[in-house]
């Protein structure tokens, strides 16, 4: 149960005879339960092209993708995206952003601003409902786009680098912010991210991934975000030797596979 | 260091052009470096006052034969005559409201086809592929030299003159509301999808909503061309009508009332695009901000 990718492999086809692109090769992988996987690597590894085969958005050339066993057909809200950024709607107020999936599943006003609400409380955006987004900060317009995701109660929340357009600090905090609210909802996440000490600090598994063809390279489990979630600050867990150590190695096999493709 | 070691900018350094053209640090509050920054009102004002002062200097002084420009007081006294008097046996406001309703009920019926038929162009490849044609044809024709045809087709009434107008507005916001179609980012119609939508529901609520400032763009371009083809449109059996007095007039050599007219058609055009541009930063506050 949950999602599984099994053998998934994507091939772009190419104009003017050039032999094909291959974006993705034989893809395992399993995001079940409460995982919190989070796929790291250098642009053009796939990991967007990945995110878009579990939304839906794409189809695999071969191999196939399971949501609790069935199929995955096209996107579906069992599998809310959170993007970068320039996925809000700007004609919208926070509140109605928020309800915007409700919104699309036919679900009344009354209804959908109660289950908007509640999240908006849990994403401390109460004080905003009724703020026009463009005028939000960065990091607040992302805690909207997460609490828009959210409102449909998804199996599985993809996260397409939802923190990389933030400022440093802003950063942090914002992970924080997530982690505690996977472990208040319980939901599967996928998470994409340039940044391995994000990677790191998040993750409660990493899979490393390679380009040309994109394929997973190396997994990890990790026990840093259960550190943090079990009490212990943020900043202390992303100093201790254990998370330095694994930093450098996942470091070291980035760069090498960099010089590889090179 | 001295000044040997960077004779260039040393040179630079000096001049009049140079002062003119050196970007000055800001005051708080405006951002360094934003291209045309800054209110230009009094400006505006200065330049109204001055073409005026000018216009009055070159008639006061007799430069100007009266044939060729009256002086602004012989447009206005020509105005308060026309606004008591009527022209020709019409009283002014009826030449006003008959071209209004021209031009407005053009604009109206072109926003009515046009906005539909650019969105489904845009929407549609289908739809693009049978309409991209003959609209890109017709469209850089100026209406005068199909005037003819539609006298011919449609006769010297009233149909005539609102399909000139109308086919002068359609193409500029049919073209508006196509492009418009693309504004919505990837990312809001993903979202969308991802949440379950339906095409029809990402078109009613994702793309329809961010083409709503390009449409309003296009329209307030339409109706400039809908006010440039009025005096064509009226040129031929019309009786009443600001482009019809306009042309009546200088057939009179009557040249107060000429350039009377042009002012009411312009203030007129300029007063209902001050409307839109309310009517923009009411309904898309959002643009360009997001």
């Amino acid at each position: 149960m949950g999602l599984n990718i099994k053998q998934a492999s994507v091939i772009y086809p190419t104009a003017d005879g050039r032999p094909p692109v291959e974006a993705l090769r034989k893809i395992d992988l399993d995001i079940v339960n409460d995982d919190f996987v989070v796929a790291l690597g250098a642009s053009g590894c796939g990991k967007s092209t990945l995110l878009s085969l579990i939304a839906g958005f794409l189809s695999p050339s071969s191999g196939e993708i399971l949501l609790d066993g069935s199929k995955v057909q096209g996107p579906g809200a069992d599998r809310a995206v959170v993007f970068q950024k320039h996925a809000l709607m700007p004609w919208l107020n926070v509140l109605d952003n928020v309800a915007f999936g409700l919104k699309l599943q036919g679900i009344g006003e009354a209804k959908r601003y109660e289950i908007a609400r509640g999240f908006i409380k849990l994403l401390g955006l109460s004080d905003f409902e009724t703020s026009r987004v463009y005028q939000l900060s960065g990091g607040m317009q992302q805690r909207v786009g997460i609490a828009r995701a959210l409102t449909c109660d998804p199996k599985v929340l993809l996260m397409d680098e939802p923190l990389g357009a933030l400022d440093a600090l802003t950063r942090e905090k914002a992970q924080e912010l997530i982690l505690n609210i996977w472990h208040t909802t319980n939901k599967s996440v996928f998470f994409i991210t340039h940044s391995v000490e994000e990677a790191l600090f998040m993750g409660t598994k990493l899979v490393v991934m390679s380009p040309r063809p994109g394929r997973i390279a190396h997994r990890f489990d990790l026990p840093f975000s259960r550190q943090f979630l079990s009490g212990a600050p943020a900043r202390e867990v992303k100093a201790s030797r254990e998370f330095i150590e694994l930093r450098e190695e996942v470091l070291k096999i980035i760069f090498s596979d960099e010089e590889a493709a090179a | 260091m001295t000044e040997h070691s960077y004779p260039n900018t040393q040179m630079r350094k000096k001049g009049i052009l140079f002062f003119l053209m050196k970007a000055r640090a800001t005051k708080p509050g405006e951002t360094y470096g934003v291209p045309g920054q800054g209110d230009t009102l009094w400006l505006s004002l200065a330049s109204i006052v001055g073409i005026i002062f000018v216009w009055w200097l070159v008639t006061a002084m007799g430069w100007v034969k009266p044939l060729f420009l009256p002086s602004p007081q012989a447009v206005l006294a020509k105005f308060i005559q026309v606004w008591n008097e009527g022209f020709t046996n019409t009283p002014f406001i009826e030449h006003v409201g008959i071209s209004a309703a021209r031009v407005f009920g053009a604009f109206l019926l072109a926003c009515a086809v046009g906005i539909p038929l650019g969105i489904a162009m845009g929407m549609s490849p289908f739809i693009r592929g049978v309409f991209d044609p003959p609209l890109e044809f017709y469209r850089p024709i100026p209406p005068l030299a199909y005037l003819p045809l539609m006298i011919i087709w449609f006769g010297i009434g009233e149909t005539s003159k609102v399909l000139l107008i109308f086919l002068s507005v359609l193409a500029p916001v049919a073209l508006g509301a196509r492009s418009g179609v693309k504004s919505a980012a990837i990312e809001q119609i993903h979202a969308a999808y991802s949440f379950g939508a339906s095409r029809w529901q990402v078109m009613a609520q994702v793309i329809l909503p961010s083409a709503l400032p390009e449409i309003l763009t296009a329209m307030r371009i339409g109706i400039g061309f809908g006010w440039t083809t009025l005096v064509a449109a009226e040129m031929v059996a019309a009786t009443k009508g600001l482009g019809y007095m306009v042309l009546t007039a200088s057939q009179f050599l009557q040249t107060s009332t000429v350039i009377m007219g042009i002012i009411v058609i312009a203030i007129i055009a300029y007063a209902f695009d001050m409307l839109m541009r309310f009517v923009e930063r009411r309904i898309v506050p959002w643009k360009g901000r997001m």
